[in-house]
């Protein structure tokens, strides 16, 4: 599986949505994305990609995007072409 | 003053001068978007003949009585921006407090609260023992400020275990697994103080008769919600540190004083016992009879300001506490800023008079 689908997979399985609902995606954007659920995402997926988050990057962990774009920064190193 | 700008900054770094000038710049262009944003807010400032061109200090902005988000819905943004709605813990039949978030105030009160808690605990995240019940945080439409507070504080954790289970039992077995996970880690511990002593102390006292006990010098533990109850039970501060250390060997304890009209900047003890405001806020103390600021040393009433508040008019209050500022700038700690203590709550009957004769005047 690459980054991306594991990346993908967390969302549609924490939050039970589709791969569809995932572009654009904000936090306290649907009611399964507020502070419980985000610290199960935070929380699997440190699991899934064996990191551990910065906490000023657990809060600006805003969106889909957004998520994507700290997991890639030097300290986490995913590669989302990968 | 932006309120990124201040969070650019190390938030006990601003002595009294520096403090108040951002202060007054920041909470009188609050002031402003909420007398323009929020109809009701505007209506009381109008009415105890507030003009904000004539304010020069922070300390000029009009305070709200907490207690009136008990009874109006205060907001100075449209509601479709508002994510999350905060309540205060109340019993049942109390009317309870709400506070409207939209994304920025919410994001800001997170932001701000990890300055101030990671100036104690570093900025790693830690093993984490919450001394609560997990059924806290399950009613996720409602949001109290017990499960308000758990949920701030796990940011900070990085595995996380509750240490009761949901009839508020120790879960002993849960947390000898977790110590030897964590062997060797400095583990954070965070909890309601009464709760700590009822269902955490007490029950460390009775098995350590049986032989069991833990060892939690590495730990560090970080508790609010008021002492009403332990003083009832003649269980003081200094109590209530030395028999923790003695049954657990836990030494690095903090209190903290906040409240859910204004989370995010809360006032943490620290290592002498005080409790400090940092950059994002500041206590006030008022003299009961007239509302004129106390001097150091004074007990009054204590208002509490907030750079924070945007989507809520909250960023001036007086609260229903009583405590006294000990001094500005010159704790032992090095932490600029105020420190104080907390007496207690004010006797209701005191207050209610006050904030309910001026909430309805505006209904």
């Amino acid at each position: 599986m690459s980054n991306l689908e594991k990346y993908d997979q967390i969302f549609t399985e924490t939050f039970e949505i589709g791969k569809a609902d995932l572009e654009g995606l904000k936090y306290q954007g649907i009611p399964a994305w507020d502070s419980v659920g985000h610290m199960t995402l935070i929380a699997s997926l440190e699991n899934a990609f064996d990191i551990m988050f910065d906490t000023m990057d657990v809060i600006d962990f805003s969106s889909y995007e957004k998520g994507k774009e700290i997991l890639s920064k030097g300290e986490y190193g995913v590669d989302f072409n990968a | 003053m932006t309120f990124e700008e201040i969070m650019s900054l190390s938030p006990y770094s601003l002595n009294k001068e520096e403090k108040g000038k951002l202060l007054t710049e920041r909470l009188m262009e609050l002031t402003r978007h909420h007398l323009e944003n929020c109809p009701e807010y505007r209506r009381m400032s109008e009415a105890v003949g507030f003009d904000v061109e004539k304010a020069e200090d922070y300390r000029d902005i009009p305070f709200l009585p907490v207690r009136l988000f008990k009874e109006m819905d205060l907001k100075s943004v449209p509601g479709e921006e508002i994510v999350k709605t905060m309540t205060s813990s109340g019993t049942t039949g109390q009317a309870v407090s709400k506070i409207y978030l939209d994304r920025e105030t919410s994001a800001n009160q997170q932001k701000a609260m990890v300055k101030i808690v990671q100036d104690f605990t570093g900025s790693a995240r830690m093993p984490m023992i919450i001394i609560d019940c997990p059924g806290v945080v399950k009613n996720r439409a409602m949001f109290s400020a017990r499960g308000a507070g758990i949920l701030g504080f796990s940011m900070f954790g990085a595995k996380k275990i509750y240490a009761l289970d949901d009839d508020m039992r120790l879960d002993v077995e849960g947390l000898k697994e977790f110590l030897e996970n964590n062997k060797g880690q400095r583990i954070l511990l965070f909890g309601f103080t009464f709760m700590i002593w009822q269902h955490f102390y007490k029950e460390l006292v009775r098995l350590k008769d049986e032989g069991i006990s833990f060892d939690l010098s590495d730990g560090i533990l970080i508790h609010g919600g008021g002492w009403k109850k332990l003083i009832s039970e003649a269980v003081s501060h200094d109590e209530f540190h030395k028999r923790l250390e003695v049954v657990c060997g836990l030494r690095s304890i903090h209190d903290y004083y906040g409240m859910v009209e204004q989370t995010g900047c809360i006032y943490m003890e620290c290592e002498h016992g005080h409790l400090h405001a940092s950059n994002f806020s500041d206590v006030i103390i008022r003299r009961p009879i007239d509302f004129s600021e106390a001097e150091i040393g004074e007990t009054g009433i204590i208002q509490v300001v907030s750079t924070i508040p945007e989507s809520y008019p909250g960023h001036s209050l007086l609260t229903e506490d009583e405590g006294a500022v000990l001094g500005v700038d010159d704790c032992p700690c090095g932490r600029k800023g105020k420190y104080f203590k907390i007496n207690g709550r004010l006797k209701s009957a005191e207050i209610r008079g006050c904030s309910d004769t001026y909430a309805d005047k505006f209904k």
